[in-house]
């Protein structure tokens, strides 16, 4: 075990190393790049055995990426913003061949106007892919959680890529103290890639052919469905070995604080959390009873597990750091269908905020928390979506 | 085994669902006759999509990997790079097999990034010189003069007036080691290209003649007296490019384009003037290709 000090970028290229990715197909993009850089170098300093493709684009490097994993190695790449859209018709690809690629996605905004600060649209657009999608807090939960999403999935019963979301600037480019796991610990942890159906000469098989309505293709679809279902127990139950080998305590797919007994909690995605668990605090000092919800994963939706923690909750303020135009933030969309089925009725709120990298401040967050308790005490919620601190 | 230097193996077997004399299904049966069973083939969009088989089925003794339209250069060099890992390149080929508008089309730019990354794969794209598994619309290989859906007869005019895009100077203009145009009615010249493709370690391409007989409307009998036709008026010039070296592989040009073009429908409606522009722009392709040739000797 050795602590350094890195930035998230490269804790992402550090959690690739450590999980002994094999090749790495990617293009260079703002702020990702350094993830990237950091991979080539390990490869070129003989330190990592990996095959880098040095491709002409995101679309090409995903769609290189599908090969490599279907033809059996274990494949990385990272992205942001315009590249990830960029590969969107091939992230549907990677996940209806059932390729377990593990990607590094920096959040960030998308144009125009140019923008190269956080924003959660780019992973959001990607929604419906069929990608696993996580959000990290720290650098060190990004190093660890791609390990984690190697494990997941590849794991038969999943086969499905996985994104790990990092805030662009807050995560990207600013340093923490990170632990690297011994290398000999995650080999036990993370054993070498096994492909079930390897394009091998010794066994012919066509891969992805046309598939009829009548024949199989609702059945392909129904066994990604089915395989999704099983993302969650399954998570818990690698991190459960994984906090016991690498001594974390990473919860599955929320991480909760000051949940038990708030009447007011807030739901937020991203390095935000942070900054609402420092407010929380504060606020908790002066007697308020607020707790916050943050979500580590975005697909699958963790629908029972947020039910199941909102229960004592009288209002949800939803933090949304992305927008679907037309309709409302996406995480308030997917949190009011969850609570729908159920006999619970919290008063909910949408927060549009940190759109493009506007700063979320402690400040901004205390207001949040007093316009929740406000609404609270009116037993009304005075505007269902806010975007806080516009200036028009 | 094999009969006037062709391999008598099949890797393509009955059961496919092509057309009656299809081009695309010869070019890769010699393609596969000459590189073996230790071949993987990945393949976009396209009419061997639906010529292939549908899944469970398959018309193939090799592995196959179906990829998106624009990627097949970019799968192959990801195969590439995964045998490479895996210790299993050095006796495995991958094959990158894509149509006219799969390679000059949507799919140019990957196979650029490819070429100048330098993957060890052989690019093979068989020319129907149209979007034929879409329904015959015009590509950047469909020939001047040709209708198509989408470049339909009118009242005013409508036919593509365009020359057809040279792929092969565009390979050669990224240094390649080794490209080469090929067409099925020269079966013995495209096998022997195909053995070059196969001893080089690098990037090499094969630009095949692929008759369509749906797409050009013809008598399906007729495809390999067409495709001498078309190498014999210089249509389709059969030479190849080792290390920027030209070398013209059938030199005897010596029939008019109308020979050619009277046999197919989709020329029919041009008039004797459009004809010669043809005429003139295959000479003048051919003097230019004779010129790189003598270059390439000095």
């Amino acid at each position: 075990m050795v602590k350094k000090i890195m930035t998230g970028n490269l804790a992402a290229a550090w959690g690739a190393k450590i999980s002994r990715a094999e090749v790495i197909a990617a293009y260079p993009i703002t702020p990702q790049t350094i993830i990237v850089e950091k991979l080539a170098k390990f490869i070129s300093d003989g330190e990592l055995n990996a095959e880098y493709l040095r491709v002409e684009s995101e679309h090409s490097a995903m769609a290189a990426c599908i090969a490599t994993s279907q033809t059996g190695a274990r494949t990385f790449t990272a992205t942001s913003s315009q590249g990830l859209a960029l590969m969107h018709e091939m992230l549907h690809w990677a996940s209806g061949a059932r390729t377990p690629i593990v990607m590094a996605n920096v959040n960030r905004a998308l144009a125009p106007p140019w923008n190269i600060w956080a924003d959660h649209t780019d992973m959001m657009s990607q929604r419906d892919t069929g990608w696993i999608q996580f959000y990290a807090e720290s650098n060190q939960e990004v190093l660890d959680t791609i390990i984690n999403c190697y494990k997941l999935c590849e794991d038969r019963a999943i086969q499905l890529p996985a994104m790990v979301g990092l805030d662009a600037f807050y995560l990207s480019h600013t340093s923490e103290i990170v632990d690297i796991p011994d290398q000999d610990i995650a080999d036990k942890f993370l054993p070498p890639y096994k492909a079930f159906y390897p394009l091998d000469v010794e066994h012919p098989l066509s891969v992805g052919s046309l598939a009829m309505p009548h024949q199989w293709y609702s059945e392909f679809r129904y066994k990604i469905y089915k395989s999704m279902e099983k993302v969650i127990p399954k998570l818990n139950k690698i991190e459960k070995e994984f906090n016991k080998e690498f001594g974390r305590n990473y919860t599955g797919s929320l991480d909760l604080y000051q949940v038990e007994d708030a009447e007011i909690i807030l739901v937020a995605v991203g390095t935000v959390a942070g900054t609402v668990k420092d407010t929380v605090d504060y606020l908790r000092s002066k007697g308020l009873k607020v707790g916050v919800i943050r979500l580590r994963l975005f697909r699958p939706f963790p629908s029972e597990e947020l039910i199941k923690a909102l229960k004592n909750a009288s209002f949800v303020g939803v933090l949304d750091r992305s927008f679907s135009f037309g309709n409302e933030g996406q995480i308030f969309s997917e949190l009011k269908a969850s609570l729908y089925q159920t006999n619970r009725d919290p008063l909910i709120k949408d927060f549009i905020v940190g759109i493009g990298g506007r700063d979320i401040t402690t400040d901004t967050v205390k207001k949040i928390y007093e316009n929740c308790q406000k609404c609270l005490k009116n037993k009304k919620i005075d505007q269902e979506i806010e975007w806080t601190n516009i200036k028009v | 085994m094999n009969r006037a230097g062709i391999p008598i193996e099949e890797y393509v077997c009955s059961g496919h669902s092509a057309c009656p004399g299809c081009g695309a299904l010869l070019v890769l049966r010699y393609v596969l006759k000459v590189l073996g069973k230790n071949t993987i083939v990945t393949s976009p969009a396209c009419c061997f999509t639906a010529i292939a088989g549908m899944f469970p089925d398959t018309c193939m003794e090799v592995p196959l990997l179906y990829n998106a339209f624009e990627t097949t250069a970019a799968s192959a060099s990801g195969i590439e790079a995964a045998l490479k890992i895996k210790g299993k390149k050095d006796n495995t080929h991958v094959v990158a097999f894509a149509g006219d508008g799969g390679t000059a089309d949507i799919g140019l730019q990957a196979i650029s990034g490819a070429l100048e990354d330098g993957h060890n794969i052989i690019y093979v794209c068989y020319d129907n010189e149209a979007y034929m598994n879409t329904g015959i619309q015009s590509s950047s290989l469909t020939p001047m003069g040709a209708t198509t859906t989408t470049n339909p007869i009118g009242k005013e005019a409508g036919w593509k007036i365009t020359p057809k895009k040279n792929m092969m100077d565009i390979l050669v203009a990224h240094n390649i080691k080794y490209a080469a145009t090929v067409n099925p009615s020269y079966p013995i010249d495209f096998v022997k290209k195909v053995e070059k493709a196969k001893a080089t370690k690098g990037f090499s391409y094969i630009h095949a003649y692929s008759v369509c007989p749906t797409g050009w409307r013809y008598q399906p009998e007729l495809g390999l007296e067409m495709g001498r036709l078309a190498t014999e008026t210089g249509a389709f010039p059969l030479y190849e490019v080792e290390n920027g070296k030209y070398n013209i592989t059938y030199k005897k040009k010596t029939k008019n384009v109308l020979e050619y073009y009277k046999l197919q429908g989709r020329f029919r409606h041009l008039s004797e003037d459009f004809i010669n522009d043809v005429q003139a722009y295959i000479d003048q392709e051919w003097q230019k290709l004779i010129l790189k040739e003598e270059c390439s000797k000095k």
